[in-house]
């Protein structure tokens, strides 16, 4: 797979952080725990923390052990260590990925979540929902914008040197 | 790079046979790997479904305990059906040769075989008969190899001392006979430890061992000053037998680690040891038991690096 950038306006991820938390903080409760989906939903989550509640826990989840795709593309991925510092049992999660597209890294995900124990609701937000191939039933409850793209592109998070996010177009070939 | 037979076409990895020849970016993909594994003992459901479906066929034979198991466990953790064959106890022994055994074994589906044996290179002689969609994980062969024994040993080192280029780590015991040992070596050389220190009797070692890239010392208290990790060989006894060693009191004496050894290393200085352990012949129980001994978490961590290299293995 080989990938070209090209220019391309999309929305500022820092904007669209920004309005998710808006949107996500009425929702909050005691029993509410962020959780990010390597890579870039983990970016996403530690910008939206101290926007929701500095004091809220908050982890990170690889879901490279839960992929559908394995048999197909191995185990390539740089594999992160999942952090859930906190009781998944009975908590409010809210889920955080930069791209919401096929909707199987969700569905990963949840899988992976309740190898930790029973959530009492799972919530899923996500910076950008990405219209027009979902392949499982699975739905944001929190979206920064939606988009959609040519079948060949996509878009990507990502995180500059200088620590600044921002969103790119990508062809797929 | 020169040709491989535990690589595939791309470089990516085919078995794992031996360290030896494996470049640093392998190693560090598979630490890097058993870094994410190590969490899954923490889920409530320690289990993933990457190998779901798999047959892996724990071929052993020569008996092992540690090993066998952490591979079983290891193998199930990764969702995949496990079958432990204790080969000296059947067909061997009614005169079946080993690649029969491995060819009927293919025939049931195998899709990945560990591999333990007393003859040095058998793993390999597998790997090259196997079709190509099976996969072999060399469990020990002889004096040659125990690939994720040592795998392991780094990835505790990297565990507690962080990082591998400003470490001084000493290897003590019967070198002569030990497969771990060659293991270590090869992957702390490959990993960039700059000095690796071997501390033993001649007779221990093997002729030409500096030119694995590693120092001699004959003297505990030389060998172990200013070392950041003291790793303790089980000392066989079936060599005492072989009048290379007077006696274990003897050995005890002089290479035994105890507390007064210990402490020519640096005092933040990590004990480990590949097991069985001989207590009061290489190693004094009270530093087998002491805060600086990590053999236990060795045997935690084996588990994670053998999910790594089966899951690795199988997606390649």
């Amino acid at each position: 797979m080989t990938m070209s950038f090209i220019n391309h306006s999309l929305p500022g991820a820092d904007a669209l952080i920004d309005q998710l938390a808006v949107a996500i903080r009425p929702s909050l409760t005691d029993n509410t725990v962020l959780v990010g989906m390597h890579t870039g939903g983990v970016w996403a989550a530690e910008r939206l923390h101290p926007l929701l509640n500095a004091a809220m826990p908050h982890g990170s989840l690889d879901i490279s052990f839960y992929r559908d795709d394995f048999e197909q593309i191995g185990l390539h991925a740089q594999v992160k260590p999942t952090r859930l510092p906190f009781e998944v049992e009975g908590r409010d999660i809210l889920l955080v990925d930069d791209v919401l597209y096929t909707g199987r890294s969700v569905r990963a995900a949840m899988n992976a979540l309740f190898d930790y124990g029973r959530p009492a609701k799972i919530r899923l937000a996500v910076l950008i929902d990405l219209v027009g191939d979902r392949q499982l039933p699975i739905a944001a409850d929190f979206v920064g914008a939606a988009l959609s793209v040519p079948s060949h592109q996509h878009i990507h998070l990502i995180r500059g040197e200088d620590g600044n996010l921002s969103l790119k177009l990508v062809d797929i070939s | 790079m020169s040709f491989n037979p535990q690589l595939n076409a791309d470089g990516s990895l085919r078995h794992l046979l031996t360290i030896d020849g494996l470049p640093r970016a392998i190693l560090t993909h598979i630490l890097d790997t058993a870094d994410g594994f190590i969490t899954i003992n923490e889920q409530e459901v320690k289990k993933v479904p990457l190998l779901r479906g798999k047959a892996i066929f724990n071929l052993f034979f020569e008996p092992s305990t540690r090993t066998r198991t952490t591979f079983e466990i290891a193998a199930k953790r990764l969702s995949a059906d496990v079958i432990n064959l204790n080969i000296s106890a059947s067909s061997q022994s009614k005169g079946e040769t080993l690649l029969d055994t491995v060819d009927n074994l293919a025939a049931m589906q195998a899709d990945m075989f560990v591999v333990r044996h007393a003859q040095s290179g058998a793993a390999h002689m597998i790997a090259r008969h196997v079709a190509p969609h099976i996969h072999v994980v060399n469990a020990g062969d002889g004096r040659h190899a125990h690939p994720t024994q040592g795998l392991l040993d780094m990835l505790t080192i990297r565990k507690y001392k962080g990082e591998f280029h400003n470490l001084c780590v000493a290897i003590v015991g019967d070198v002569l006979h030990s497969r771990v040992a060659r293991s270590q070596i090869h992957a702390l050389t490959t990993l960039g430890v700059p000095e690796v220190r071997v501390i033993a009797p001649k007779t221990l070692l093997p002729t030409g061992v500096e030119q694995m890239g590693v120092q001699v010392y004959y003297d505990m208290a030389l060998g172990l000053r200013n070392v950041d990790v003291v790793i303790i060989l089980r000392l066989q006894n079936e060599r005492m037998r072989g009048a290379l060693l007077p006696s274990a009191q003897e050995y005890f004496k002089y290479y035994g680690l105890t507390p007064e050894k210990l402490s020519y290393a640096r005092a933040d200085a990590i004990v480990m040891h590949p097991g069985p352990m001989n207590r009061g012949v290489e190693i004094d129980s009270t530093v087998a038991d002491g805060k600086q001994s990590v053999i236990l978490p060795q045997v935690t961590y084996g588990i994670a690096v053998r999910m790594a290299v089966m899951s690795l293995l199988a997606g390649n």
